[in-house]
């Protein structure tokens, strides 16, 4: 993929300072440490259970740390009124679950909740952005239909369809496409990954496939345990050396010429 | 879609005030239309009535039949409304003021009162009753909200479990009541088959301000409540404080059923119906479902009220008629939409 249009910027997006985090006492991020800048597609990549999600609900404001601070463009997340944020960020969830038969075109449009004022109806030009976001989901087609009745491949390209019509500074993606098939997968990234590069739209996505990380992400963050074992630029720290270190078993790494970035295979460690 | 609501707002309304005006015509003395309305004019504008009605005609319509006909449908107009709002907020289509005890709750202060009435106690009838209802049912919420709040996001699984727990003990605690009442448990099983026969001017001067405030807190919330159908997390990040908004609509609804209920006694099937019933016609949309759950409500309840008060040979318990009308109807509603295949609500 093309390389990121800005990559000088200065300006924090997140600093995230000796934050713990746990639930009924159980710690699940430790003394993490972290500056996003602008200008990367960043992924958190972890074993199950490492804190990755903890990490993205912390850094969308969806949950308050116990200790240290989280800020976003410099101001702490917990001083962000809760609309203005939304307008900043949006997320979207693994598994996105819609009660009721709402039609796919009402749930999209719930992603220009932050920017009207309660009573407002939409604009043409909201009305032309909710158009917009279905056209390059490819749901357009879907619009009238009741979203408890679509597949799961379907459903998560509303959840993404509403987030672009939310207009975000920055997308939050927790395991977005863990569910979806390799095609859907990559249509979706695919679309995200346009956006950050021709609307310079932040993204940080939490990831569970290696191989996809690789090619859709600028930089990565490993966690372990809770804490960050390593994080840089992707080529730096997709090694064989990090997959050992972070999940526990052997990978070999090699730069495939057919997708143009790192490709990862691994084993389990054979037993001495 | 609040525009489409603001639409169908004034054809609605000429719709009900047709049917209490029709309902206040039948009964036992037969009244005609133009007439119901003369004496309700002179009424209202406070002069004496025209001297071509007869007078006997003129206090039952005013005094009798009035208050009736417009506490059935601001009981209607409340369970309604708040059964929208309990769905809404619980996501869950089956949710309702049962679903979380409120009415049990208001059912026990009611039974609790009756009780120590039979015991001798000197308690000026009309005002406790409904005064132990309504706190019943505002302290079944409190107690369910604080079991639920050991869970920090107050979820609707947490408030489903701890409503039907609280439920369970306090149906169970009727139960040592109605046979503490022994040979006069007919007077707890009357109030808790509900009637709105006892409706009055004062209740009425209660229950309007009630209905209006809580039906426009519910739109006010309208597209708060849409976004909450799409889960925690998803309703956070859009800018939602999902905390507040359960705790003030829990709260809100809470006050109306437990209002209706103290005026009424128990009606089941309107509040779970009613919105089940429109969002099949409507859509799911709270911006529209809301508002006309009240005008749904209110006139289901007046034509079974009116079915009971006029048409009907024996006066059936109201409570009674809504669940034998509606649960046969829920049931086919059911059925069918499982021959659809549509398992989702």
């Amino acid at each position: 993929m093309a390389k990121p249009i800005s990559e000088q910027a200065d300006d924090l997006l997140w600093s995230i300072r000796g934050v713990n985090f746990g639930y009924n006492g159980t710690p699940v991020l430790r003394d993490v440490n972290l500056e996003l800048r602008p200008g990367c597609c960043y992924g958190i990549l972890g074993p199950n259970g490492s804190g990755k999600t903890t990490l993205l609900d912390l850094m969308g404001g969806l949950q308050s740390p116990q200790s240290g601070t989280v800020e976003f463009k410099n101001r702490p997340l917990d001083a962000w009124p809760k609309k203005q944020l939304a307008r900043q960020l949006a997320l979207v969830p693994q598994d996105f679950m819609v009660r009721f038969g709402y039609s796919v075109r009402e749930v999209v449009e719930m992603g220009l909740h932050p920017h009207l004022h309660r009573f407002a109806a939409p604009s043409e030009q909201d009305q032309a952005l909710v158009d917009e976001a279905l056209e390059i989901t490819g749901i357009a087609a879907l619009a009238d239909r009741p979203v408890t009745r679509l597949s799961g491949g379907e459903k998560q390209r509303v959840a993404v369809a509403r987030a672009l019509a939310q207009r975000p500074a920055a997308l939050l993606l927790d395991e977005a496409t863990s569910n979806l098939d390799i095609h859907h997968s990559l249509e979706i990234l695919h679309l995200i990954r346009n956006r950050f590069e021709q609307q310079g739209m932040q993204v940080v996505a939490v990831m569970h496939d290696l191989n996809l990380a690789s090619f859709f992400c600028d930089r990565l963050i490993f966690l372990k345990q809770g804490q960050v074992v390593c994080q840089g630029r992707t080529e730096e720290t997709l090694t064989p050396e990090t997959i050992e270190a972070v999940y526990g078993v052997e990978a070999e790494v090699i730069v495939s010429a057919f997708t143009n970035s790192r490709q990862v295979s691994f084993r389990l460690p054979i037993a001495p | 879609m609040h525009g489409r609501a603001a639409a169908l707002l004034l054809p609605l309304t000429a719709v009900l005030i047709f049917a209490v005006a029709l309902s206040a015509t039948l009964g036992f003395l037969e009244v005609s239309i133009p007439d119901v309305f003369a004496i309700l004019w002179a009424k209202l504008s406070g002069q004496g009535q025209p001297t071509s009605i007869d007078p006997v005609a003129a206090t039952v319509v005013a005094d009798v039949r009035m208050p009736r006909i417009l506490g059935a449908v601001l009981v209607g107009g409340l369970l309604g409304v708040s059964g929208a709002i309990f769905q809404a907020i619980l996501l869950n289509p089956l949710a309702d003021s049962y679903t979380l005890g409120i009415s049990t709750g208001a059912a026990f202060g009611a039974s609790l009162v009756i009780v120590l009435q039979i015991f001798g106690l000197a308690l000026p009838s009309g005002v406790t009753i409904p005064v132990f209802a309504f706190i019943g049912g505002v302290g079944t919420l409190a107690v369910v909200l604080f079991l639920a709040a050991g869970d920090r996001r107050l979820s609707s699984t947490s408030l489903i479990l701890a409503g039907v727990i609280v439920a369970a003990i306090l149906s169970a605690a009727i139960g040592f009541l109605k046979f503490l009442a022994d040979e006069q448990v007919g007077l707890i099983i009357f109030w808790l088959m509900g009637s709105l026969a006892g409706a009055s001017w004062p209740n009425i001067l209660l229950l309007a301000p009630t209905a209006l405030f809580g039906t426009l807190v519910g739109v006010f919330y309208s597209r708060d409540l849409n976004i909450m159908a799409t889960g925690d997390r998803a309703a956070t990040s859009l800018g939602i404080n999902t905390v507040r908004l359960r705790t003030v609509l829990l709260t809100v609804s809470t006050l109306m059923t437990a209002l209706a209920v103290s005026v009424s006694g128990i009606i089941g099937f309107v509040g779970l119906i009613v919105p089940h019933m429109l969002r099949h016609i409507v859509g799911p949309d709270n911006r529209l479902l809301i508002p006309l759950s009240f005008f749904t409500g209110g006139l289901l309840l007046l034509i079974a009220d009116t079915l009971t008060r006029a048409v009907l040979p024996v006066e059936v318990p109201i409570g009674v008629l809504t669940a034998l009308l509606g649960g046969p109807f829920f049931c086919i509603l059911f059925k069918r939409r499982q021959r659809d295949g549509k398992t989702d609500f």
